[in-house]
């Protein structure tokens, strides 16, 4: 009967020994680009693990297994080298500042408009959003034709150097959405702008 | 004339009383940056190769070959790549460019995948999901790694 019972404990121990994990997951967070690192959560049959350093890690082997760790940056590149090569460029904006109560790009800005076009020139498939804005001087109409004008300057710039025109959209937000906040009619020139994302 | 001013305000009426079409279940959601290898994208059962610069609409399932990999920008600018032997389910996407608001949820069923979020997850810790067969990760403005699968992938 002993014999037995030892027999039955190293059939478990050679069951538990030959059970291959069922998965062979890795979740991993990596610090970001700015600096910031954020925070994952990964929650598998109702355990969980937080995620909140730089190369952080869970392995997952079944569900309800959340393994935490931590890997090197190396290992994570080898992991995961032709996922990170495969990342589209990041997102960008910029700003262009505009003459008062007109369409007119200020000098410096309008210096800063070959960099806009740089940068969309490096882009595969580039999409470009233009949003115009206004400072507060003058009624809410007025601004709203006015931020939709710069905007379509800024566009029409553009296309005259070569970028094709249905690879932009162009919006007008009017003084809705100050980047500086003034009281009503208050001239401010941060707020004549437009609002350039490139991706 | 009168008649045809009465038609043209009937006609107006009418049109703004027509309820404004709901938006197509398939938005787009996205567009395909880069490639390298075999990619395809899998859309009402079709496949087709994915080429720089398609479409990717919630719906969509992207698959990557033994040599292939794949990088997606979103509408809110969150960034998704998948390597080699992938297979990446776009569940669901909404983005309201104004508010930042909505949900974005992807399941990546096997393969390996670089994740920067976009908007959405800066705006609301619960609007970014991703889940594999094994788990659901939620997002809080931030850059990760997933793989998934049985060790022998």
């Amino acid at each position: 009967m002993r014999r037995l019972a030892g027999l039955a404990a190293l059939a478990l121990l050679l069951l538990a020994g030959c059970a291959k994990p069922a998965r062979n997951d890795l979740y991993v967070l990596l610090p970001g680009a700015d600096g910031k690192t954020g925070a994952l959560s990964v929650e598998s049959d109702g355990k969980q693990a937080v995620l909140d350093q730089p190369y952080a890690a869970a392995r997952v082997k079944a569900p309800g297994q959340v393994e935490p760790g931590v890997v090197t940056e190396q290992e994570a590149r080898q992991a995961f080298g032709p996922a990170l090569a495969a990342q589209p460029g990041r997102p960008t904006s910029f700003i262009l500042y505009f003459l008062e109560a007109r369409d007119e790009l200020t000098p410096d800005s309008r210096q800063l408009l070959s960099r806009v076009v740089d940068e969309i020139g490096q882009r595969p498939a580039p999409e470009i959003v233009v949003i115009g804005h206004t400072d507060r001087v003058g009624p809410v109409p007025y601004n709203d034709t006015l931020s939709l004008r710069r905007a379509e300057r800024v566009r029409d710039e553009l296309v005259k150097v070569g970028i094709a025109a249905d690879r932009i959209r162009v919006e007008g937000r009017g003084e809705r959405e100050p980047l500086v906040p003034t009281p009503d009619e208050v001239a401010e020139p941060r707020n004549r702008r437009v609002e350039i994302s490139v991706r | 004339m009168a008649r045809l001013i009465v038609g043209l305000a009937a006609a107006v009426v009418v049109t703004a009383m027509v309820p404004a079409p709901l938006p197509a279940q398939a938005q787009e959601a996205g567009h395909v940056k880069l490639t390298r290898g075999l990619v395809e994208i899998e859309r009402a059962g079709q496949k087709a190769l994915a080429a720089i610069g398609a479409a990717v609409q919630a719906g969509d399932v992207v698959t990557t070959g033994a040599d292939g990999s794949v990088g997606i920008t979103f509408l809110d600018n969150s960034l998704l790549s998948a390597g080699p032997n992938s297979v990446l389910a776009i569940d669901r996407f909404a983005f309201d460019s104004t508010t930042h608001q909505g949900s974005f949820e992807s399941s990546l069923r096997k393969g390996t995948l670089a994740v920067v979020s976009g908007k959405l997850a800066k705006q609301s810790p619960e609007a970014m999901k991703v889940k594999t067969p094994a788990a659901v990760l939620g997002v809080r403005g931030t850059e990760f790694l997933v793989r998934t699968g049985d060790p022998k992938d």
